[in-house]
């Protein structure tokens, strides 16, 4: 209560910096782009590597039994993917590649690598985005449900599902939710991203809900809806127990504040305190790990996309693994180092938006 | 004019590891409208808890009884939603340090205007043209682009300023003052407390001021409490606590103060230190740290008993008589 005088931020005008041109937001952004740039070249460069250390040969991976023996033909087949060049080459020659949109040729699918990252990102890009939406409503809603009713009875059962959100294995919640909601009882559609005979939506942007949104076709737009939710609800499952848990520790803090009882004296009704003043200090932890947790439903992926067919980057990424398809690998990891560089980039710009302290400084 | 507000024997429970203890022991006093209320007392002796106890602002599981009386009605008998409708509009609070009590990421418009809209049910710009009125009225230089700004722009004395000028949104009746000065420099208190001054009187506004600087006492309040274990030791007009106190604890406390004429040589510290929650001694809670303590302040429990004009003192007996 008597805390001694602490120092205190200085008046006004002295504190703030000289401005840039552009404003901060600007700066802070290009500041950004530049670091996930050289980042971007930075993963690149380590995955070359970390091919070239596999051992393996590509031509003995993709090529035949009878063709293995032919020189002639193993020859024409590192020369018709450059593995005939020194390494330093071929890695200038990638990423000069990379950068015109050229990932190279699939050995596996035999087409442009460009190509099936263009029909397989979407599929789980789209997938990750209905789960994590998922996750942060129920999650948040969840947690500030349990933190509002600390230690009585709402608290006490919600601990148990977070508990068992985080604890049980996704591979397994997939197989009981796959038997219960679709084998069992048909509440759900089961694998695939659309109903059989259904023919994909025109391309725009590869997410079938938003394409078939854009071509006006509504049937398409619900089956494709109907077809994400078993998936991404089981992708969900561990991310809401995480994020339940963080929001109820995080607003818990909040609610500790002078502010919040200051808001309260202001006779706000509970949930004007809640929404406004408590909840907005308490995202700035929430979208930390909802970035995170959006990373860990991009590999949890691989195994969703397993068992409910869903023709994602997952899927692509273990075939191209299992079959040394380098350009493939190289492709799938630029694409998910991109979209992790994206959300942390996402996050920081959120941090802003929430807090004005930092939009500032 | 008849009390604004009216204390009665107001008991506060606090829940602890170990039980409830009680925080505030029977306290009772009356403010009246337009007056300054001074609640003085060391760490721990209550004062905050009662500010809280009056809002329903209490931490969890704290218990209450007495009665507090406000425009006709018990505050503590209130449901919460009649309590909601109470705070903010018809008392308000402000409390020690305003780089804690107002919100860091909530524009000050918002937080100016937020109960305004609630209480009143004015309009958005309604309720802009009155902020900015209030923040001139609490000298914020250049009120607009204030609005737009947040806490962390502003330094220390304009925070509290600003806190002052949410807490008088609803144009409450009573406005409760927790050390509203002690985060901030002496320079900037006294700018502060000339501000509670002219609003009580350009507001007919009842001012609680809770503090444990008897100096900040002496610059505003009209009758001072001096809080001591829970307890009112003694309570009376500004002028008869401060220079004839009639309770060694006030007395305690007066030569704990620094005179500019002195030197460190004057002043006197009362030794020992003030219980903590749950551990009041029976009988008296000062007789412990008290000169004059005689076998009986052990066991009786001593009410306050008139000694002068609205003067009451905690003590029977009488050690300082003769004294002053």
């Amino acid at each position: 209560m008597n805390s001694a005088k602490q120092p205190r931020g200085s008046t006004g005008a002295g504190r703030r910096r000289p401005a840039r041109p552009g404003g901060p937001l600007l700066w802070f952004l290009g500041r950004r782009l530049v670091a996930a740039a050289l980042l971007c070249v930075g993963i690149t460069l380590v995955a070359f590597v970390l091919t070239q250390l596999v051992p393996g040969d590509p031509a003995a991976a993709n090529l035949g039994q009878r063709a293995i023996g032919d020189p002639e033909v193993v020859a024409a087949f590192r020369a018709k993917y450059g593995l005939d060049q020194p390494v330093p080459v071929q890695y200038l020659t990638y990423i000069g590649n990379v950068l015109q949109g050229n990932f190279g040729l699939s050995q596996q699918s035999h087409r442009p690598v460009a190509q099936d990252l263009a029909e397989y990102v979407p599929a789980t890009i789209e997938l990750a985005l209905f789960a994590i939406v998922l996750s942060l409503l129920v999650g948040v809603a969840l947690g500030v449900v349990a933190a509002v009713n600390r230690d009585r009875w709402p608290d006490q059962v919600l601990r148990v599902v977070s508990l068992g959100g985080v604890s049980m294995p996704t591979f397994w919640v997939a197989l009981v939710a796959f038997y219960l909601l679709f084998f069992k009882f048909g509440l759900l559609p089961g694998g695939g991203r659309l109903d059989p005979g259904m023919s994909p939506p025109p391309y725009a942007t590869g997410f079938y809900t938003l394409d078939a949104a854009l071509a006006g076709q509504w049937d398409v737009l619900s089956s494709a809806a109907g077809h994400l939710v078993l998936p991404s609800l089981v992708l969900a499952v561990y991310t809401v127990g995480m994020l339940m848990r963080f929001t109820r520790a995080s607003v818990l803090e909040i609610l500790g504040n002078d502010y919040v009882r200051a808001a309260r004296a202001k006779g706000l009704p509970e949930r004007v305190v809640i929404l406004r003043h408590v909840l907005r200090p308490a995202m700035v932890a929430i979208i930390t790990v909802a970035g995170v947790a959006f990373g860990s439903l991009l590999s949890g992926a691989v195994l969703v996309e397993n068992i409910f067919s869903w023709p994602g980057l997952g899927q692509y990424a273990y075939r191209s693994a299992v079959n040394l398809d380098l350009p493939g690998i190289m492709g799938v990891s630029i694409v998910v180092a991109a979209v992790y560089i994206l959300i942390n980039l996402l996050v920081d710009l959120l941090y802003g938006v929430i807090d004005p302290r930092i939009r500032l400084t | 004019m008849g009390a604004l507000l009216e204390v009665e024997d107001l008991t506060v429970w606090l829940a602890t590891r170990r039980g409830p203890r009680m925080a505030v022991d029977g306290l009772s006093f009356q403010v009246d409208s337009g007056e300054i209320f001074g609640i003085a007392g060391e760490s721990g002796s209550g004062k905050t808890m009662t500010a809280m106890a009056l809002l329903g602002l209490l931490p969890h599981a704290a218990r209450t009884s007495g009665r507090a009386m406000f425009e006709g009605r018990d505050l503590l008998a209130m449901r919460p939603r009649q309590l909601r409708d109470v705070r903010g509009r018809r008392i308000a609070m402000v409390s020690q340090d305003p780089s804690t009590s107002l919100h860091p990421m909530l524009s000050i418009e918002t937080q100016l205007t937020e109960h305004m809209r609630h209480h009143l049910g004015l309009s958005r710009s309604a309720a802009r043209g009155r902020a900015v009125e209030l923040l001139d009225t609490v000298r914020i230089p250049d009120p607009e682009r204030a609005l737009g700004a947040h806490p962390a722009q502003f330094s220390g004395g304009m925070r509290q300023r600003i806190a002052i000028a949410v807490a008088l949104a609803c144009e409450p009746r009573l406005l409760l003052a927790d050390e509203p000065t002690t985060a901030l420099d002496v320079t900037v208190q006294a700018g502060i407390l000339r501000l509670l001054h002219r609003l009580r009187a350009e507001r007919d506004l009842a001012v609680v001021v809770i503090t444990h600087d008897l100096g900040v006492m002496s610059a505003v309040a009209d009758r001072i409490c001096v809080m001591y274990g829970g307890r009112t030791a003694e309570v009376g007009p500004r002028e008869r606590v401060l220079t004839r106190p009639r309770h060694p604890y006030t007395r305690g406390l007066l030569d704990a103060l620094p005179h500019p004429e002195g030197g460190a040589a004057t002043l006197r510290p009362i030794p020992g230190s003030p219980p903590s929650l749950g551990e009041v001694p029976a009988g008296c809670p000062f007789h412990p740290r008290c000169g004059y303590a005689v076998p009986d302040c052990r066991t009786g429990r001593p009410a306050p008993v008139l000694v002068g004009p609205g003067h009451a003192a905690a003590c029977p007996p009488d050690p300082l008589e003769g004294d002053a």
